[in-house]
């Protein structure tokens, strides 16, 4: 009877667990949905005119497509090859529509990767445009003359398509004629040729060459030897770099555009990055941030034959449009492909749901700073984005080196920037925010332009922000930075010029024996300071010793801030800007605390060094780039190998010890937290902070709020309540109060502003404790272990990351979860329930190699994510089976050509044309 | 036993004539078996006689039975004079050179031959020897010891060490290495993870039931195939404080042969009274013949509810007033795996062991320095509050 009897409870315990199994269905799953930023080391741009679609291929072998705002695909090459050349091939699939998802699986095009010259120097391999098959024609040994080097260029004749003009390395230029298989023209250039363009009427040949010159041929009929009209190096004299590309537009009336990439005096500008455009009077050198990898220029009219509207270029680091037909060809803001790491990205935080008022405010602030873009709509229109509006409004915020804030529009597939915050503006630092270095003077030659906004160079890396806590209800914002700084600020409409007043908390507490050997506090201004309209700081707070800001918490009701640095937390009183709280935590013998992240002068050099050599790097391959890419990746395989050879040699070894309270840093702050709970006794609940370390500490204060109409005079206190040591000492990473149903309590304000549920105050409140290694969960006021899940112990794994998001479900609106959502060291993604805290679910997400991606991550409040895949974009990915954001997007092509030539799905989604 | 009756027939001579080894030199010299004196002036003697004033040294003896013990105290010192016959043969060792695992059974007529055997103090069970009592129990605490002998294969081992208490690390590093399997497919060979280096005075090189290039199968009952080395060193971390690992030792000589009907070897734990949390009593074997007539699987068996040996009642709450207490378990505790029983550390051992290790098991809660676990028991009973 007892097997009897066990055998029942296993099929009730199955049949509850098949339930569970299928809400959790209906709850949780793991996509990726959409890539937001600048692709990493673009290598390839494409365009189709016809399609108003732009290609992007990359080193490491993906493409990416853009059309319209919010039409985006993407796909990946099997091989992890990189691209270097993109063509659409114009009218492939013919009165087609295909759906497509984030892959390129049934792509409306076709894209040919890698036209390949033939090696062997005169053999030319030419892919014709006209059908729906590329085959190729091979000039034999074109005239055995094999000192004619590699093909460097080819162009169709605009009027005649079966003439082509081949370029080679050594200067000579031929027009080919496909029908009779002959040379119909030489032109004998004598340069080493860099790129040809043939003029639109069929005329002319324009030549670029290395010496940073470029020639007028004209084309005359049958001439077997074309003459060369005119040959200039635009900014001659001294030795000029090489013109890579030349393109040139004629316009209805007057001169035509000529666009020109290079071509800089060697030694005084030889490290720019330039395209020169020249209309008439008008010349002017676009200088560039980074690397110029390719560019085109859109035309106006149904054909796009017309006047030049506007050009777009791709450099290493962004994608810059220029409009061509407004004044001073002001910039167009892309909506898509914005470079992220403009400056190098340090933190972020994610809040949804902003209310519409907040949000319009944000977005005119933001509007202010955007005057000198143009007014022009993208010129980009392909495809048609059918995504659903976004359900909400979602912000993303991003904390960079240079102590800028940028606000996103993070609600759909478009990352959008809104508005943007410096804080340097508080702090003297060694460089005036006035002084433009790069800004050209009337009359200097060459007429540089600056352009796009790429800057990784921070002038003070103290100004880093680290930190940040948006009250979306009150509109206080709180960023903390690397030099221990903390700032509040409020949203004004109106500029305003005020003293930002300082107030220093020292975290040491009067702890003998330390010496604080990193960077020294910011310097503040001490006159008033204006500020434009947007969030204002007016209260700060400098730790010291000035370490980097570990934890920070705004709660908006109490005007409450807390800060966290490896010495010590405090709390501050924004209203009556005061610190009601310093709180020293750190270890006695812990020495290395003390040690700052700058302190080391090697490191600076170092980093330095590299920064020339990667300098240096860059002007080297932009010589050699296109010449020895292939041997340069088989260099780059053998160092590996060899890396990974002397691995093997002497292998890692790890210790195995257990944690100890004299282990460095066990005095950092990990977490803190407020919550209105029974931190005392039972039957009445109070405020409170809790506070968590790298120690596995966790210490609670009781704090005392003046009624409001006493709350800007009486103080504000803090009195401790407990301190529990967890005995696996692991850090402690999160820290939550769930109440009486067991849900977490509710954000500051938002049972004021009716967006929540009041939390229940009759049932019993339990404390969630978040350490890297478990999650455990303990009774309040009597602090007494409840449950625990254990991680670490079971699978090694540990929580880098943990937040609280709501799962609704699919099936019905009005059924939801609780869950932490956790991102482990080895990159998997947990979802753990509350209040019971089990294991739901689990996906792998990133690479456990990939340590900054993982640092990365940020979770939304509705269960998905971002993480950093390269310095300059976000996967978004999504935990909930409800909220999901991802693009939908649609390309009808039109064509002349049957409709027998459907879509392929290819195995790799791309055609890949190799020979 | 009749080994038992030659010792107090040797008590008749007066004198002991002492034969103490230190390295290659020997010195010989002789004591009165009546008038031993106290162990630090034994100890004195010895440093004089070998002119090491200033060496810390371990003294072993050999007894009756061949074995190497130690002396280190008044109570073995004793003993050790008592029972030479007549001759006392000592083995000086440098104390930072010293070799514990030399201690133990058969250590001198046998050497080498079973490391199981050479628990440090392992009292001899299967010998049948009289219940010598070597030392107050408090002198000894729990090192290590072999669990789940007759449920895993013979080339494996699973060690318990006891971190709990101590001042000594764990001392031992992991690498990655590789390691051949059996598959259907032939030989395989297949990412490992190995010990690599052990600290010299470290709980595992004491222990001397893991070594260098042993391979590390399972933490904690979990199999470490497939896990990196940093996921592998976190779950030891993890369980630090009761690391149980599965090893194949890199020197199979040493197995255990379980053919002997859970004579031989039926490793017990080391002896001595454990710090474990929630008072376990594991291990408390001094009077050995307790061992022989407890079935050894009662006793030895790694139960998965292990793994969740609780540290509940060692985290510490300090509540607004400033005292400490550790933290009891709520009334209503459901653990995080439910269908895991709470783990209740051998306490079914009183009940099922025989009155020896009863009474011996009652004798320890008078010992003046309280046990850790024990503490934290009557805490939980009583709701006593310590101060930190």
């Amino acid at each position: 009877p007892m097997e009897f009897l066990s055998l029942i409870c296993l099929f009730r315990r199955h049949g509850q667990e098949s339930q569970r199994e299928r809400i959790k269905q209906e709850l949780y799953g793991f996509n990726k949905t959409v890539e937001h930023g600048f692709p990493h080391q673009p290598s390839a741009l494409g365009f189709s005119p016809s399609l108003q679609l732009l290609a992007i291929g990359t080193r490491s072998g993906a493409i990416k497509l853009y059309g319209g705002p919010g039409v985006e695909f993407m796909g990946l090459h099997d091989e992890n090859a990189a691209v270097t050349q993109v063509h659409f091939l114009p009218h492939q699939v013919s009165g087609c529509s295909t759906h497509v998802g984030s892959t390129l699986s049934h792509s409306p095009f076709t894209l040919a990767t890698e036209i390949i010259f033939f090696g062997d120097m005169a053999k030319l391999s030419y892919y014709k445009k006209n059908t729906n098959n590329c085959y190729f024609i091979v000039p034999e040994d074109y005239g055995g003359r094999r000192s004619l080097e590699h093909v460097e260029s080819l162009q169709e004749n605009p009027v005649n398509p079966r003439q082509v003009l081949i370029g080679y390395g050594r200067g000579l230029m031929v027009i080919w004629d496909l029908d009779s298989q002959s040379a119909v023209t030489h032109i004998p250039a004598t340069q080493q040729l860099e790129s040809v363009w043939w003029t639109e009427d069929g005329g002319h040949v324009l030549s670029s060459h290395s010496d940073g010159s470029y020639c007028r041929w004209k084309v005359a009929g049958d001439d077997p030897q074309s003459e060369q009209e005119k040959s200039e190096v635009p900014y001659g004299h001294f030795p000029c770099k090489a013109i890579s590309k030349i393109i040139q537009l004629p316009t209805e009336q007057g001169p035509p555009f000529l666009f020109l990439s290079g071509g800089m005096p060697r030694a005084s500008y030889g490290d720019r990055h330039c395209i020169s455009v020249i209309h008439s009077k008008t010349h002017v050198a676009l200088d560039f941030t980074s690397r110029i990898i390719d560019f085109f220029v859109i035309r106006d009219g149904p054909y796009h034959t017309g006047e030049p509207s506007a050009l777009v270029v791709l450099v290493e680091e962004e994608l810059v449009v220029i409009d061509l037909q407004t004044e001073g060809w002001p910039v167009i803001q892309t909506p898509y492909l914005v470079p992220l790491h403009c400056s190098a990205i340090t933190c972020s935080h994610h809040v949804s749901a902003i209310p519409l008022k907040l949000w319009e405010r944000v977005l005119s602030a933001g509007a202010l700073q955007n005057t000198h873009y143009s007014k022009k709509p993208w010129p980009m229109t392909g495809g048609q984005n059918l995504a659903p509006d976004p359900p909400q409004r979602d912000l993303l915020l991003t904390g960079h080196e240079d102590g800028t804030v940028r606000f996103w529009d993070a609600s759909g597939v478009c990352l959008y920037p809104m508005y943007k915050l410096s804080t340097a503006g508080v702090f003297l630092t060694d460089s005036d925010p006035n002084d433009n270095l790069n800004q050209g003077t009337e009359g200097e030659w060459p007429p540089f332009r600056k352009v796009g906004c790429f800057d990784p160079y921070s002038d003070d890396p103290r100004l880093g922000i680290q930190k940040i806590h948006l009250c979306k209800y009150s509109g206080y914002l709180t960023v903390a930075g690397t030099a221990g700084q903390i700032l509040v600020l409020e949203l004004n409409d109106e500029a305003a010029e005020q003293t930002v007043e300082a107030t220093v908390a020292d975290l040491l507490q009067g702890q003998e024996g330390f010496r604080w050997k990193g960077h020294t506090r910011l310097e503040v201004r001490e006159e008033p300071v204006t500020f434009p309209p947007g969030f204002q700081p007016f209260a700060l707070v400098q730790c010291q010793p000035p370490a980097v800001v570990t934890a920070l918490t705004l709660h908006s009701e109490w005007k409450l801030v807390t800060f966290g640095t490896s010495h010590g937390f405090g709390l501050y009183d924004y209203q009556q800007k005061n610190n009601v709280l310093v709180r020293c935590t750190l270890n006695p013998s812990d020495q290395l605390a003390m040690e700052g992240p700058l302190s080391r002068v090697k490191s600076i050099k170092k980093s330095l060094r590299q920064s020339f050599r990667r300098i240096r790097r860059s002007r080297v391959s932009l010589r050699k780039h296109h010449v020895n890419n292939a041997a340069k990746l088989q260099q780059a395989n053998a160092r590996l190998e060899a890396e990974l050879a002397e691995m093997e040699l002497a292998p890692v070894q790890r210790k195995i010890e257990p944690r100890s309270p004299d282990d460095s840093f066990t005095g950092l702050v990990r977490t803190l937290y407020f919550a209105d709970t029974f931190i005392s006794d039972s039957s009445h609940n109070t405020p409170s902070l809790w506070a968590g370390t790298n120690g596995g500490s966790v210490f609670a204060y009781q704090l005392r709020l003046p009624p409001v109409e006493r709350r800007g005079e009486d103080p504000v206190t803090a009195h401790p309540a407990k301190e529990i040591q967890l005995m696996h000492r692991a850090p402690v990473v999160g820290i939550l109060v769930l109440d009486g149903h067991g849900s977490p309590l509710p954000e500051p304000l938002e049972v004021a502003h009716d967006l929540a549920r009041s939390p229940d105050m009759q049932g019993s409140h339990s404390l969630l404790v978040i350490s890297e290694e478990q999650f455990k969960v303990f009774t309040l006021p009597k602090v007494s272990a409840k449950m625990k899940l254990k991680l670490t112990a079971i699978d090694g794994s540990r929580v880098r990351r943990v937040g609280v998001a709501w799962f609704g479900s699919t099936r019905t609106d009005d059924y939801g979860e609780s869950g932490l959502t956790v991102l482990t060291n080895q990159g998997d993604l947990h979802v753990v329930s509350l209040p019971g805290v089990k294991l739901q679910v689990q996906y792998p997400c990133i690479r456990r190699e990939d340590v900054s991606g993982i640092a990365s991550c940020v979770f939304t409040k509705h269960g998905q994510g971002f993480y950093l895949i390269s310095p300059s974009e976000f996967e978004r990915f999504s935990l909930s089976a409800r909220c999901v954001v991802e693009p939908r997007s649609l390309v009808e092509v039109s064509s002349e050509t049957p409709s027998t030539t459907l879509p392929r799905a290819l195995p790799d989604g791309a055609s890949v044309e190799r020979r | 036993m009749n080994k038992h009756h030659r010792v107090p027939s040797n008590r008749t001579l007066s004198s002991v004539e002492v034969k103490s080894k230190f390295g290659a030199e020997f010195r010989r010299f002789s004591l009165d078996r009546s008038k031993p004196g106290r162990f630090d002036e034994f100890y004195g003697l010895l440093q004089h006689v070998h002119r090491i004033p200033n060496v810390d040294l371990l003294v072993g003896y050999a007894d009756v039975h061949g074995d190497l013990l130690p002396i280190n105290n008044n109570d073995n010192y004793h003993k050790a004079i008592s029972v030479a016959s007549p001759l006392l043969r000592l083995f000086l060792q440098r104390k930072e050179e010293a070799d514990y695992s030399a201690f133990g059974t058969d250590s001198l007529t046998r050497p080498k031959k079973t490391v199981l055997a050479a628990v440090l103090l392992r009292p001899d069970a299967n010998r049948k020897k009289p219940p010598v009592i070597i030392s107050l129990p408090r002198d000894f605490r729990p090192v290590s010891s072999i669990i789940d002998v007759d449920i895993l294969p013979e080339t494996h081992r699973r060690v318990r060490l006891y971190k709990h208490g101590q001042e000594k690390p764990l001392g031992f590093y992991i690498r990655d290495g590789s390691s051949v399997r059996v598959t259907p497919q032939g030989l395989e060979k297949v990412p490992g993870i190995f010990i690599s280096r052990m600290v010299p005075g470290g709980l595992a090189e004491s222990t001397g039931l893991l070594a260098v290039n042993d391979e590390v199968l399972e933490v904690n009952g979990i199999e470490v195939q497939g896990k990196s080395l940093d996921q592998v060193t976190d779950m030891m971390i993890a369980n630090s404080h009761n690391l149980i690992v599965t090893v194949k030792p890199a020197n199979q000589r040493n197995n255990i042969i379980r053919s002997s009907g859970g004579g031989g070897g039926a490793a017990s734990g080391s002896s001595g009274r454990s710090s474990d949390s929630g008072a376990s009593f594991y291990g408390y074997f001094t009077p050995g013949a307790a061992i022989v007539t407890t079935p050894a699987h009662i006793i030895q068996n790694f139960h998965p509810e292990e793994l969740e040996s609780d540290e509940d009642e060692e985290d510490l709450v300090i509540e607004a007033d400033g005292e400490a207490l550790p933290i009891p378990r709520a009334a209503s505790a459901s653990c995080s795996m439910p269908s895991l029983p709470r783990y209740e550390p051998h306490l079914n051992l009183r009940s099922t062991a025989n009155g020896a290790l009863a009474s011996s098991t009652g004798s320890l809660s008078t010992v003046s320095t309280p046990d850790r676990g024990l503490e934290g028991r009557s805490l939980e009973e009583d709701g006593t509050l310590i101060t930190l």
